[in-house]
């Protein structure tokens, strides 16, 4: 990788100083240090969060869980307050990458790269999540904007994700079978007033699928979504899956999410 | 540059390194335990597989300046006084290697697995190894070793 | 040392130092005064080399030099060869084009070599690399197998990028075969391009000694002896006598390291050149690029039947992929490694088969764990399944119908197969796979919404490619026999040498225990010694299953030869005749009395003659002093493993995805000497067999950029693919070979593929092409159930 000048710091307020256009935060550094590995990215500064102690944890708080954004995959997955608010979120961060990658990657770091395959995404859209930054709370759906694109601003730093508990949620991922992200996952969360579903590996960037959600607000249920076809043409297509294909998979993802939701 | 503190193999170790060095190039380089290998750029292999304050981890994608102050153990810290690890043992007698480049990041991989599941099902053992890849094995007999470690710890 | 070592599960003696970190690896080795080097490949499928602009990247900071063609070219380095030559129907030899170690105007896939750059750090090269301005024009790629003979010429004066039109058996007769056939099955099959990947990635250290001039250079490889002859010989790098190759512990080849690389002939130059040495590691992305890939084949393929079920004819027409250049055992691959195999374990009285082979802006093909006769068995095995379910015949009885049972057998192409019982491994086969319930399980799966299906799948494979003469009368630049020494120590324990490679196989454990079986030394007295030229006599290396078979038995005679002359230094100390002197568990005896010798004290007599004990002088006249025996093997025929396999698969209908439910395999390897180290051998193979049928794929965009260059694309089977493997073994052993063994490195890749895809047709009853993918398997269901609507 190329040259840069390795900054480790205790506190976002450090962190936020120390940033700049040619900078990065450091989190469980699992998409980061592998890219610049392969110097498909480079920075001057390369800023290590690990030791800001305020961004760990984990907090029940009423109708919401609260994630510390450095609080890596295998917590989140051994978290039995998770497990017992939300079972999908704790189930979601079980699949992620491999147990390695579990033990180091984290959810302020997943959502801040937003990789359009990623998994954390379709939790905080499903989950009507809000995600706290060092200098204010933005809504999930305002969060992610584009491929690897979020709006975050230069220097701005998750510091946690709060995210709602549903009646009964569900998280099914068709995994790349190269890579094993998503190639498809859905997320589905029933709320008291709707459900939400939200769609990862599909598009650009997580999105809410309205088709499913129509239907299932009418009635929660697999057969629901047996007449529900997707149009294919704004979906992803690659190597390993057409659009066409996407679509089929997000609807068949959907129903195993709903068979599955508790 | 930056000074770097550590315990690796249970001994104490301070060394300069350059910012970006990886942990797997400072084991490998600075600290001459080649056991620690690398087989692919996007750490997905898992060849690389160190423990960190416990727990397996992909020294390929840590940077050293990273783990500066935790416990590292490589595969040359497995065994015990040159007594080998139940696992390392399970390995032998099961034939769970072959040409032995994937074997330390499968073997401590495999460890840190039974520190969080005393009795894997083959399930869960072939799940765990998501991040290993052997192209040697066909994966049968690192399964027989995992279990039969399993039930010796 | 009465239990007999051959044929026991004895554990292995290389295992400890690679369970606890102690394997040395190419990269591993650190030499005093080192530089590194970082090659600069080629980003575009196809193009002319403009200019090469090395003048910043040589200002950069640390680095020593930066080589392209122009440096190679002063110091007349000769560029990679092909080395067995084709000879096309027409009577003309193969088309060859140049392939210099650096290319020199032209570039002919992306990843080909382009400039290396030397520097004190990997870091300073890695830099420095971004400086070197390369100037290319663009041209067109030609990147389909299919489309290669109507593109535009990718090399000076090789017609329709065709290397060679070769073609196998009697046409005539097997015409008449397709003219009186009741029935006449067609089909076109595509076997997909795979990369190796063993997981240690290529590696080359070159260090040059200024005092001895003498070239050393560590590297990845299978066959260091042909290496350095080929460098030596070819490349004119270094003469052979002066030129070391050290191939360490080298983690997998498959193929992929038999040959001597680009990289490696301008690492030793390099060294040589510059005379530091240089250090060259590969990284995974850069092997994606340019280590060998395997297979690549379009066939069609017919088959000619009587109603009786009875095959009488086959016809085979194959475009083989070679990639931008003719890599060293390229040609051979798709011609007489596949050509013989195409009638499978059947007895076919007719056949021809056809390979054009092709040049593509690709990476060059070469052997890939079975070379050729996986692209055979796939053929033929798929072929024979759609014959029978045409026939309206149960797939099971019309292969046995068709078994060769009669031993040895003529087969109409090439092979005089020795040994076998077909009917028994499959037999064997459909019971431990409980064949008879298939219906059941079917059902069960049913239920649970899924489909399953069931495969068979029979293979011959020949192996222990030989005799030598016939081979080189075929266009081989080299005889494949195998060399070993024995080399006792006085203190009685034993080095033993062999020109076979170890990189996975095991051989320091089953080589040992032929050795101690033989010789009645114990397995921790003997050492053994490969992968180093200075150290053990010519050998050809590891590949094609032929180790035990060529290798094994040429330490089995040079251990007969120690006993021959054991036993004339036993007879003078013993005062008895050479001739009545027995040899057991490593004794010298004199029958019916009380009078031996160990072999130990053989040993020590014949290095220290003169000194043992009260006798003066132990070696009798003409005896010469020491206790080392040499011998070179030469088989003459090849070894014919066969077996049985049998898959089946659960797809779930509505996402595709496929799994491999159950995987039985019967094999017949003759006799083994480990069986623990052969079912290692056999679950690897397998994987990799499966892993070809429902995941791998090598694929190149329409530009010629490889898209499936990462871990990221190209899926690599893991320990969640797969289910528990059932293995058993019938025995036939093998007539060729004093061992009577047959080779068993390469059979689960042979057979496996057609078993799977066998499988996956039967559960989804329609066709679909290797790797079976989720998406491809739900469009092949969702094209059926389309026309079945559009039929309605």
């Amino acid at each position: 990788m190329k040259a840069f000048n390795f900054h480790e710091v205790k506190s976002v307020k450090e962190a936020t100083k120390l940033a700049s256009n040619k900078s990065t935060f450091l989190a469980g550094g699992m998409t980061l240090i592998p890219s610049m590995k392969m110097r498909l990215s480079s920075f001057s500064d390369v800023i290590d969060i690990k030791e800001i102690k305020e961004l760990y944890g984990i907090k029940v708080k009423g109708k919401s869980v609260i994630i510390g954004a450095n609080t890596k995959h295998a917590d989140v997955a051994a978290s039995k307050e998770v497990r017992k608010a939300v079972h999908s979120l704790a189930g979601l961060a079980e699949g992620i990458g491999d147990p390695q990658v579990r033990n180091c990657g984290t959810l302020g770091g997943s959502i801040s790269n937003n990789d359009p395959t990623a998994c954390y995404p379709s939790a905080c859209i499903a989950l009507d999540a809000t995600i706290h930054t060092s200098s204010r709370k933005v809504d999930a759906e305002n969060f992610f904007t584009g491929m690897f694109e979020t709006s975050l601003k230069k220097g701005e730093l998750v510091t946690a994700v709060e995210f709602q508990i549903p009646e009964k949620s569900c998280y099914i991922k068709f995994p790349n079978p190269a890579s094993r992200y998503a190639m498809v996952g859905v997320y589905i969360a029933k709320f008291k007033k709707e459900v939400r579903c939200a769609v990862t590996g599909a598009q650009s960037v997580v999105y809410r699928c309205k088709e499913i959600e129509k239907a299932l607000n009418n009635n929660f249920s697999e057969s629901a979504l047996d007449s529900v076809s997707l149009k294919s043409s704004n979906l992803n297509s690659d190597i390993h899956a057409s659009a066409e294909y996407r679509a089929s998979l997000i609807v068949s993802c959907a129903q195993k999410a709903v068979a599955g939701s508790k | 540059m930056k000074s770097i503190n550590l315990t690796i193999n249970g001994k104490k170790i301070s060394k300069e390194v350059e910012d970006y060095t990886l942990l797997s190039t400072f084991i490998r380089e600075n600290l001459n335990l080649t056991g620690t290998h690398i087989g692919c750029d996007t750490s997905q292999c898992g060849a690389c597989v160190v423990h960190v304050d416990g727990k397996s981890m992909k020294s390929c994608a840590l940077l050293a300046a990273d783990v500066n102050g935790a416990k590292v153990t490589t595969i040359e810290g497995l065994a015990d006084n040159g007594k080998l690890h139940p696992m390392q043992e399970a390995f032998k007698k099961h034939h769970g290697l072959q040409c032995g480049y994937c074997t330390p990041g499968m073997v401590m991989s495999a460890v840190d697995l039974l520190k969080n599941k005393k009795n894997p099902s083959d399930k869960e053992i072939r799940e765990w190894l998501e991040g290993n890849i052997c192209r040697c094995t066909g994966y049968q007999n690192i399964v027989a070793a995992v279990k039969d470690a399993a039930s010796k710890m | 040392m009465a239990a007999s070592m051959i044929g026991s599960k004895v554990e292995r003696k290389e295992d400890k130092k690679f369970l606890t970190g102690k394997g040395r690896y190419t990269a591993d080795i650190t030499l005093a005064n080192q530089t590194f080097a970082y090659f600069i490949r080629s980003p575009h499928a196809r193009a002319k080399i403009k200019n090469i602009d090395t003048s910043k990247a040589k200002k950069a900071s640390g680095v020593i030099d930066v080589l392209t063609a122009k440096e190679l070219n002063e110091d007349k380095i000769g560029g990679l060869i092909a080395g067995w030559k084709i000879v096309s129907k027409d009577g003309t030899d193969m088309k060859i084009p140049p392939h210099p170690a650096l290319a020199s105007d032209s570039v002919n896939y992306v990843g080909d070599h382009v400039a290396l750059v030397v520097a004190e750090t990997l870091q300073q090269a890695r830099d420095a690399a971004e400086l070197v301005k390369v100037d290319y024009k663009v041209l067109k790629a030609v990147v389909n197998t299919g489309d290669a003979m109507n593109s535009e010429s990718i090399h000076d004066g090789i017609d329709k990028n065709l290397s060679f039109d070769w073609e196998l058996g009697d046409k005539a007769k097997t015409d008449e075969a397709f003219s009186s056939a009741d029935k006449i099955v067609k089909m076109t099959l595509t076997n997909n391009r795979l990369v190796p990947n063993a997981m240690e990635p290529r590696a080359s250290i070159g260090d040059f000694n200024p005092s001895s001039e003498e070239l050393t250079l560590y590297t990845t490889s299978q066959n260091p002896h042909l290496s350095r002859l080929v460098m030596s010989a070819f490349n004119a790098i270094h003469p052979e006598h002066k030129f070391r190759i050290v191939a360490p512990d080298v983690g997998g080849g498959f193929g992929s390291k038999i040959y001597p690389y680009a990289e490696d002939v301008v690492v030793a130059w390099a060294a040589k050149r510059l005379q530091r040495p240089v250090k060259w590691v590969c990284e995974r992305t850069d092997s994606f690029l340019s280590d060998c890939h395997g297979r690549d084949h379009i066939t069609n393929c017919e088959l000619a039947i009587k109603n009786d079920g009875t095959v009488t004819g086959l016809k085979v027409d194959t475009i083989a992929n070679l990639g931008g250049y003719a890599s060293l055992f390229a040609t051979v691959t798709p011609t007489y490694l596949y050509g013989p195999l195409v009638l499978g374990l059947y007895n076919i009285a007719s056949a021809y088969c056809n390979v054009k082979a092709v040049y593509t802006n690709t990476a060059p093909v070469d052997a890939y764990r079975g070379a050729g006769r996986p692209e055979a068995t796939y053929m033929i095995e798929r072929l024979m399944d759609k014959a029978a379910k045409e026939m309206g015949m149960d797939r099971a009885e019309f292969r046995k119908k068709n078994f060769i049972r009669q031993f040895p057998h003529q087969q109409c192409l090439v092979h005089n197969i020795d040994s076998g019982d077909y009917e028994a491994h499959f037999n064997k086969a459909l019971e431990l796979s409980d064949y008879s319930n298939f219906e059941k399980r079917k059902a069960e799966s049913a239920a649970k919404g899924k489909l399953r299906g069931i495969g068979f799948s029979t293979y011959i494979e020949a192996c222990g490619i030989a005799p030598s003469a016939a081979v080189m009368s075929l266009g081989a630049g080299v005889g494949l026999w195998e060399s070993a020494e024995i080399r006792f120590n006085a203190t009685g324990n034993i080095s033993v040498m062999t020109g076979t490679h170890s990189h996975g196989q095991s051989h320091d454990t089953t080589f040992a225990q032929i050795v101690a079986d033989k010789l009645g030394v114990p397995m921790e007295n003997i050492d053994l010694v490969h992968g180093d030229t200075d150290k053990g006599p010519f050998g050809m290396g590891t590949y094609g299953s032929r180790s035990l078979a060529v290798g094994g038995t040429a330490i089995a005679k040079a251990c007969d030869k120690i006993v021959e002359k054991g036993k004339k230094v036993a007879a003078h100390m013993l005062e008895a005749n050479p001739d009545e002197i027995e040899f057991k568990d490593g004794e010298f005896i004199v029958p019916n009395s009380n009078k031996k010798k160990t072999i130990g004290e053989i040993a020590f007599a014949c290095y220290l003659p003169g000194t043992y004990g009260e006798i003066k002088s132990p070696l009798p006249e003409g005896v010469e002093p020491g206790l080392k025996e040499t011998a070179f093997y030469d088989p003459v025929n090849f070894s014919f493993p066969a077996g049985s396999h049998v898959c089946e698969v659960e797809v779930d209908p509505t996402t595709g995805e496929t799994k491999v439910d159950t995987y039985t395999c019967v094999d017949d390897f003759g006799n083994l000497i480990n069986p623990m180290i052969v079912e290692g051998q056999i679950h690897g193979g397998l994987a990799q067999g499966i892993g070809q049928a429902l995941y791998e794929n090598a694929y190149y965009d329409e530009t010629g950029q490889l898209v499936t260059a990462s871990y990221m694309d190209y899926t690599m089977p893991r320990a969640d693919n797969f289910p528990e493997f059932r293995i058993d073994y019938t025995c036939t052993p093998a007539t060729s070979n004093p061992l009577g063994v047959k080779g068993c490195g390469e059979a689960g890749a042979i057979a496996s593929p057609p078993a799977v895809m066998n499988a996956v047709i039967d559960a989804i009853g329609t066709e679909v092409s290797m790797p079976a993918t989720s998406e491809k398997v739900w469009k092949a269901l969702k094209d059926k159930s389309d026309t079945k609507k559009k039929a309605a």
